[in-house]
């Protein structure tokens, strides 16, 4: 329908970056960024993250402007003052977070900005008819009117690529399309963006799936700390040579050894059918002191929420004891209190107040320790000190606000301040999401170093690598179910996949 | 799911905060004392009555009454809340410690254990209506606009039909023995200003030296982050409703002495001089950010401003409430710059 408006020559987009320079304020994100793309190809742009290539895709998207450097489109050097403008040009990213207006129907987020008009009205039937065929053709069998709310994200998902196309995009960019899918909804998403490329239709596929990235790219783009450090084409890569390239250096060197506990020792936290309403059924595990115990799971398979109804931030049942004793935890105050305590993924909006200086964040879950009763200003500043050194935390000065650090030291501080009480067993929900490789590694010796010093860890994380290199034995979820626990020579990202998506044949 | 923040966005923080407090930030704090210093100053060039100890200890004494509850109102709004019904709160509590007085007078036999007594259950109203706003805020999980918006109307109403639409009035003999917790004075110093100034020092002592404090500014910079380290947020938000209450109770209980009477109009607009003290003083209205000392400041700045209009004739004093506003409105752009 959208197809059949263009001429067959100008499907694709050649676009090339020329030497593409961005700075925030003093600090420099990307570094000179060179290469070009060729119409009609899926690209697999991988990076850590930080690595830039988010920013990449927002200038050539007209969401951000290059500091330096050029970008040219079709050979000719183009400067987006919006998204608008490279819209018209045919570019089109597609947000990790959707940019749907919940309220409104499917057609009218289509076709949102860009409504039809006949006179001074809007052309409803006609935006309808359009919708509807822009639907047909991504394969979503919703009426034009269904509201966005009612949709489930994979549809949502559909819903974008739905308006991209409807925005006659010949260059489309997806940010993380599959976090939220399930396997048989990838499958889904892969045969369109294969019928994209026979239209002509440019991709620039961004993962964290090096599977993914093997089955639907023709090309692997990699940057790192804000440069371009290699590209091939997929067939010649295996995923382990993709990994190396993301991270520059083997993949070995970013952990520690593991390191035996003592497997007999009475569990510091044993968990017994617990359930947590419309997340999580009938979960057993335990953990012992000086074992790091890994979480995996497909997003939404109920691994946070599992952990929240233990931890008493939502309700759930069943049986928890720490160290042999049977507790009820009915709030995170009582978990904290009883030796268990957890950091959580969102580090923004759960973990730090980026707003407060350094010391409060740190204090604040162990605040009675330092009121007798009024607040000692000078015990908090030394506890600071000392969690400064222990932890690594790199900063200009103690009395910066949180806001200050990069974010690996962030998560440093994060992680101090839920080590702060001085817990027994510790919950870290992706300790090391959005942080670069350096911190990472700092990060996987230090929870290591915790174990030894045996505090029992669990390590929720949907970076599969990590829970191999930390780990001892993983619990693997679906569905909100504990499918599997997997260690030693089972510990492979296959063999975990295989049973996150409950379909063997991944993992062929 | 939640995507690591951007660099872009890191980057933007980093720039904001490294700086440390800017110039610009520590212009901002010293703000509502250097307005408050050149309007001082103005009001001294301009009538020589301005200067003088008795107008001073003149103009601390009509802020007591707002200063006190501005004092309790800082508290709930670093929290990230708001109370709209403190004005009719105070006049609500102002009716019935009169009415109770009256009574007790003749049912405890003692006229001063009935003022005593009097001045005990304006504290403890004070705190019960707090309570009743924390309890339906934290665990009700209604909007503090909403609660205080439905209780503005609903105090003020049962007043009104307790005084039958007219005033409640202290009786005579009682009033004079009331009289010297608004007309006394402690060397030289009139009792509603030192209970001003005991308030004030409590509630930095509170804000800035205790748990209960940190944990205040740590719901109103962000809940969920407060939440998440294990604060116990509903039983903070509801103590903090409570202390403003309690600040109502004591605001009122030295004001009842001021007139021996409570009417429809008793406390009228209240609740936005004392809001609009906070604000003065650098308080952000979306919580996190706060200051008593500020509180403090802002409430005389704004008495100072209708002193001013009194004594000299340059704006006419009808216009007080619309210079206030401009005043309220010029120092939130000028604080906006800085978040």
């Amino acid at each position: 329908m959208i197809a059949k408006e263009r001429s067959p020559g100008d499907h694709g987009l050649a676009v090339a970056f020329d030497g593409i320079v961005k700075r925030f304020g003093p600090v420099e994100v990307l570094h000179g960024v060179s290469f070009a793309l060729e119409p009609g190809r899926v690209y697999g742009l991988l990076g850590e993250n930080g690595a830039g290539k988010s920013t990449l895709m927002k200038i050539l998207a007209g969401y951000e402007q290059p500091s330096e450097g050029r970008v040219l489109v079709g050979g000719e050097p183009v400067a987006f003052a919006g998204s608008r403008d490279a819209e018209k040009r045919g570019i089109v990213l597609i947000h990790q977070e959707f940019n749907l207006a919940e309220d409104l129907s499917i057609a009218g987020n289509i076709f949102l900005g860009h409504e039809r008009r006949s006179g001074w009205f809007l052309d409803e039937a006609m935006m309808r008819r359009e919708a509807a065929a822009a639907l047909q053709q991504v394969g979503l069998e919703r009426v034009p009117d269904t509201p966005v709310r009612q949709l489930i994200v994979a549809e949502k998902q559909l819903v974008e690529i739905a308006k991209a196309l409807s925005r006659k995009a010949r260059l489309l960019i997806m940010d993380e399309p599959t976090a939220t899918l399930t396997p048989s909804e990838v499958s889904r998403l892969f045969s369109l963006i294969e019928r994209m490329r026979a239209d002509g239709v440019t991709v620039v596929y961004i993962s964290h799936k090096l599977d993914e990235v093997e089955r639907i790219t023709d090309e692997v783009i990699v940057m790192r700390d804000g440069k371009l450090v290699g590209r091939a084409p997929t067939a010649s890569l295996s995923r382990h040579d993709m990994a190396t390239m993301m991270v520059g250096r083997e993949i070995a060197d970013l952990f520690p050894v593991k390191e035996a506990f003592d497997a007999a020792a009475p569990p510091a936290l044993a968990v017994e059918n617990f359930s947590v309403p419309g997340w999580a059924q009938d979960i057993s595990f335990a953990v012992r002191p000086g074992e790091i115990l890994g979480f995996a799971g497909l997003v939404g398979a109920g691994r946070t929420e599992l952990f929240e109804g233990i931890l008493g931030l939502r309700p759930g049942g069943g049986a928890v004891s720490l160290s042999g004793r049977l507790v009820t935890l009915r709030s995170l105050g009582e978990a904290t209190r009883q030796g268990l305590s957890y950091l959580s993924e969102d580090r923004k909006g759960k973990g730090l107040h980026v707003d407060f200086p350094l010391a409060p964040n740190l204090t604040l879950m162990a605040l009675e320790q330092y009121a007798r009763p009024w607040l000692d200003h000078g015990a908090e500043r030394k506890a600071l000190a000392r969690a400064v050194d222990e932890f690594g935390i790199r900063t200009g000065s103690l009395s910066v606000k949180a806001a200050a650090l990069s974010g690996g030291n962030q998560q440093k501080l994060a992680l101090a301040k839920v080590l702060h009480p001085k817990p027994r067993v510790v919950v870290l929900d992706e300790p090391t999401r959005g942080v670069d490789v350096g911190a990472k590694r700092e990060i996987y010796f230090l929870i290591q170093r915790l174990a030894r010093q045996g505090l029992a860890v669990v390590v929720i994380s949907s970076e599969l690598i990590e829970l191999i290199g930390l780990a001892h034995r993983v619990a693997v979820m679906r569905g909100g179910r504990l499918v599997a626990t997997v260690a030693g020579d089972e510990l492979t990202e296959e063999i975990m996949i295989a049973h996150a998506t409950g379909s063997r044949h991944v993992a062929a | 799911m939640s995507q690591p923040e951007t660099a872009a966005a890191q980057a933007a923080d980093a720039r904001r905060a490294e700086a440390g407090p800017s110039f610009a930030d520590r212009l901002a704090s010293f703000g509502p004392v250097i307005g408050l210093v050149l309007l001082c100053a103005a009001g001294a060039g301009l009538n020589s009555d301005f200067a003088t100890m008795d107008n001073a200890l003149n103009v601390l004494t009509r802020t007591a009454f707002i200063g006190i509850i501005a004092v309790g109102m800082c508290f709930v709004i670093i929290l990230g809340g708001i109370d709209l019904s403190v004005g009719s709160m105070a006049a609500l509590i102002a009716g019935c410690v009169i009415m109770f007085i009256n009574w007790a007078a003749g049912a405890v036999g003692s006229p001063l254990l009935a003022v005593m007594l009097g001045a005990g259950l304006a504290i403890l109203l004070g705190g019960a209506f707090g309570l009743i706003h924390g309890v339906l805020i934290a665990k009700g999980r209604i909007e503090p606009f909403i609660v205080t918006l439905g209780t503005l109307g609903i105090y003020r109403a049962y007043l009104t039909y307790f005084a039958d639409g007219g005033a409640l009035t202290l009786e005579n003999n009682l009033a004079d023995l009331y009289a010297p917790a608004y007309y006394g004075s402690l060397l030289g110093v009139p009792v509603p200003v030192i209970a001003f100034l005991v308030v004030a020092l409590i509630g930095a002592a509170i804000l800035n030296k205790t748990a209960f404090g940190r944990h205040v500014q740590a719901i109103g910079s962000n809940e969920m982050v407060a939440r998440y380290a294990a604060v116990d947020v509903e039983r903070v938000k509801i103590l903090t409703y409570m202390l403003l209450g309690i600040c109502v109770g004591i605001a009122t209980l030295f004001y009842v002495p001021r007139l021996g009477s409570a009417s429809p109009t008793t406390g009228l607009l209240w609740e936005l001089e004392a809001i609009a003290a906070v604000i003065v003083g650098g308080a952000a209205l979306k919580g996190g950010q706060g200051s008593i000392i500020g509180t403090v400041v802002g409430a005389i700045l704004l008495s100072v401003i209708s002193n001013i209009l009194n004594l000299t004739s340059l704006i006419s004093v009808y216009l007080n409430a619309a210079v206030q506003g401009f005043v309220i409105i010029t120092v939130a752009f000028l604080q906006k710059g800085r978040r």
